[in-house]
C-alpha cells in the first residue's frame, strides 16, 4: 500500500510543499480551510498538475515531473469523491453509476445492479440526482466510484454538504462500505471527529505543509506544534517562561506550574485541553487557576465555561475554556461553581514555538 | 385604402420571407455546430490564448456589418484564392448568390452563438468535468454527455438569439450576396428597397411580418427560460 507524495507549487499568496510517505491504507488529512488539502487530492488524482512533484502508488509512478511522467486522470485509477458529489445531473442514477465502467466491459450491467443493491438505491435507478436527498446523492457518488474499480479512493470533505443529523449515519455507512476495500483511502476534512473516526494514520496540514504525521492516537495525544494541537481541538494556549527544570510560569494565564517530570528545555508555549481541567472546591491545591467566570455557554450535552486569567491585563484570546460534560453537572449544581481549576501535569502539551 | 392593401397583399412577392427563413435556419445550424465546438475548444485553452481567440471571434459583433461584408468580399471574390478554389472545385459561387446570404448571416451571428455557448459552459460546475476524468471518461464523452446537457438552457437561448440575428442581417448580406429578387433578396433588403421606391405600404406589411417573427422568437425564448426554472424567480 506504499504511497509516496511529493508536490511543490507556488502561488502568489500560497505555497504548497507536500512531502509524505506512508504505508497505511486509511489516511486522514486534517487542516483548516486553505491549508492545501483539496489541492493535494486534486494533484493525486491528476486533475491539477504541480510545478514539481512525484507521486508513486504501489510501485506505479503516477507523476514524476523530473522524468516528464504525468499519467492522465483517466488512466490513474484514482476515485474522487467531491464535496458536492459532482453527480451528472443529466444522467439517471443507473447511468451515473455506470459512467465509470467502459461500455463494452463484460458484467457492466451486473456491476451496476450490484451497486444499486449494495447502496440501497433500489427503486431510484431511473431518478436523476437533483431529485435525490443528500444522503442518497452521496450513496450514488460512492457507488459510482466503487463501480469504476479504482486503485485508490480520495474523499474530499465528503460529509460537509450533509445535514448534521445525517452526517453521523453517513459516516458509519461509508466506513462500512469501505471496510473491504483493499486500496488506500485518503480522506480530507477540517473536522477532527470525522478524521479520528475514519483514519488509522493522521496527517495535519498547515499552509501547504505537513506539520504532523503519525497514528491517530499519537497525533492527538502529542501534537507537535501549536497549530497541530489547535486542529486536534486543543483550546487553551499560553506563552511560558521556564523558571527551572520543574517550574514554569504560564504568562498568559498568570500562574506558575510546578512539575515532577523535567520540563523540556526549549519550551516556549504550553497547551491544555478544555476537557481536562479538574474542578477544585475550597482550598487551593498546586497548579490551580482561580475560578473567575467570564461567560458561560449552555450546549445540549456540554457546558462551556470561560474563565478569566489570573492577571488584570489579559487579552480576549487568553480567556481559558473549560468544557464540562453532562456527568459532572450534578456535582456542580450541588456544590456550586468550583473555586479553582487544577491543571494536571500529564495533560500539559509542550511546544517549542 | 383597404382595397389597395388587399391588392398589394395578393400581388406581394413572398419570396423574401422564404429566403430569410431558409438563410436564417441554415446559418443558425452552422453557428450552432461551430459555435459550440469552438466555445468548447476555447474553454480548454489557457487564458492568454483564450483572450486572443475570443477577441477575433467576437470581432464581427462589434464591427459595422458593412466592414465584415468588405472582408467577406475580399475573401470570396472569384478573383481571390478562396473564392476561386470554391468555384473551381465545388462549383460554389458565393458573391451575388444565396450561399453569400448564408455566409454573411453566419459570420455576423456567429459571435452571438459562440459567446452564449461559452457563458453557458462557464456556468457548468468544473467538478463535473473533473469527476468524469477521474472516472475514466474521455474528454469528448464528457463534453457530449455531461457538459453539453448541463449547458443546454443557455445554449438554447443563444440559438434563438442567433437565429433572430441571422434572419435580420442586412449590411454584410447586401454587400456579399446583393439584392437579387427571388434569389438573395431577404426581408431586410426588401424593406430597404421598397422604401427607397417610396412604397410605404409594402414596407409596412414586411415590418408587420418581421414583428410577428420577432415576437414568436422572444416568446420561444421566454418559454425555454421558463422550463429551465430560472424565470420562476419573482422579486
Amino acid at each position: 500500500m506504499a504511497l509516496e507524495i511529493r508536490l511543490k507549487q507556488a502561488y502568489k499568496n500560497f505555497q504548497l510543499d507536500m512531502d509524505l510517505t506512508t504505508g497505511i491504507s486509511r489516511l486522514g488529512i486534517l487542516g483548516a480551510s486553505g491549508a492545501g488539502k483539496s489541492m493535494t487530492l486534486k494533484m493525486l488524482a491528476g486533475i491539477m498538475t504541480p510545478r514539481e512533484g512525484r507521486v508513486v502508488y504501489q510501485d506505479r509512478v503516477l507523476l514524476d515531473t523530473e522524468r516528464k511522467i504525468n499519467v492522465k486522470p483517466q488512466k490513474r485509477k484514482v476515485g474522487y469523491m467531491f464535496q458536492n458529489y459532482a453527480l451528472f445531473p443529466s444522467m439517471t442514477v443507473e447511468e451515473n453509476i455506470g459512467a465509470g465502467i467502459p461500455k463494452k466491459k463484460v458484467g457492466r450491467e451486473e456491476t451496476i445492479r450490484e451497486m444499486v443493491d449494495r447502496f440501497r438505491l433500489k427503486g431510484l435507478e431511473k431518478q436523476r440526482p437533483p431529485e435525490l436527498s443528500g444522503g442518497q446523492q452521496q450513496r450514488v457518488a460512492m457507488a459510482r466510484i466503487l463501480a469504476s474499480a479504482p486503485d485508490m479512493i480520495l474523499l474530499d470533505e465528503p460529509f460537509s454538504a450533509l445535514d448534521v443529523h445525517l452526517r453521523d449515519q453517513m459516516q458509519r455507512e461509508l466506513l462500512n462500505q469501505l471496510q473491504d476495500y483493499p486500496g488506500t483511502v485518503l480522506m480530507v476534512s477540517h473536522s477532527r471527529d470525522e478524521i479520528y473516526r475514519f483514519s488509522e494514520e493522521i496527517i495535519i496540514m498547515d499552509q501547504g505543509r505537513v506539520i504532523s504525521q503519525g497514528s491517530k492516537k499519537a497525533v492527538f495525544a502529542r501534537p507537535a506544534t501549536r497549530t497541530a494541537a489547535a486542529m486536534t481541538g486543543c483550546k487553551n494556549f499560553s506563552a511560558v517562561t521556564r523558571l527551572d527544570d520543574h517550574l514554569i510560569r504560564a504568562e498568559s494565564w498568570g500562574i506558575e506550574i510546578a512539575t515532577e517530570g523535567r520540563v523540556p528545555g526549549d519550551v516556549r508555549f504550553i497547551g491544555y485541553r478544555a476537557h481536562q481541567f479538574i474542578p477544585v472546591w475550597g482550598e487551593a491545591e498546586g497548579n490551580c487557576i482561580p475560578f473567575v467566570l467570564d461567560r458561560k455557554d449552555q450546549l445540549p450535552f456540554e457546558e462551556n465555561y470561560y474563565i478569566r486569567p489570573n492577571r488584570s491585563d489579559y487579552q480576549p484570546e487568553d480567556v481559558i475554556s473549560w468544557f464540562v460534560q453532562r456527568d459532572l453537572w450534578p456535582l456542580i449544581s450541588e456544590k456550586g461553581l468550583p473555586d479553582y481549576l487544577k491543571i494536571m501535569e500529564k495533560d500539559i502539551l509542550y511546544f517549542p514555538e | 385604402m383597404m382595397e389597395t392593401l388587399t391588392d398589394i397583399l395578393k400581388s406581394l412577392d413572398w419570396s423574401p420571407l422564404f429566403i430569410s427563413l431558409k438563410t436564417g435556419l441554415v446559418a443558425t445550424l452552422l453557428c450552432f455546430i461551430f459555435g459550440i465546438l469552438t466555445a468548447g475548444w476555447v474553454m480548454g485553452r489557457k487564458s492568454g490564448v483564450r483572450a486572443v481567440v475570443d477577441s477575433i471571434l467576437t470581432l464581427p459583433m462589434v464591427l459595422p456589418p458593412t466592414a465584415s461584408g468588405f472582408f467577406l468580399l475580399l475573401l470570396f471574390s472569384k478573383r481571390r484564392p478562396l473564392g476561386m478554389y470554391m468555384y473551381d472545385h465545388f462549383d460554389i459561387k458565393v458573391v451575388q448568390s444565396w450561399a453569400g446570404c448564408v455566409i454573411a448571416a453566419f459570420v455576423i451571428s456567429f459571435p452571438l452563438m459562440y459567446r452564449n455557448a461559452r457563458a453557458a459552459f462557464e456556468q457548468v460546475d468544473i467538478n463535473l468535468i473533473y469527476a468524469g476524468r477521474t472516472l475514466g471518461m474521455s474528454d469528448w464523452k464528457i463534453f457530449c454527455k455531461v457538459v453539453y446537457p448541463a449547458a443546454r438552457p443557455g445554449i438554447a437561448s443563444g440559438t434563438v438569439l442567433t437565429f433572430s440575428r441571422a434572419i435580420g442581417e442586412y449590411g454584410a448580406t447586401s454587400m456579399l450576396a446583393g439584392n437579387i429578387p427571388g434569389k438573395t433578396a431577404t426581408i431586410s433588403q426588401r424593406i430597404a428597397m421598397v422604401i427607397q421606391n417610396g412604397d410605404y405600404i409594402t414596407a409596412g406589411i414586411w415590418v408587420v411580418i418581421v414583428m410577428i417573427i420577432a415576437f414568436v422568437i422572444m416568446l420561444l425564448m421566454n418559454l425555454l427560460a421558463g422550463r429551465s426554472g430560472r424565470s420562476k424567480v419573482q422579486w
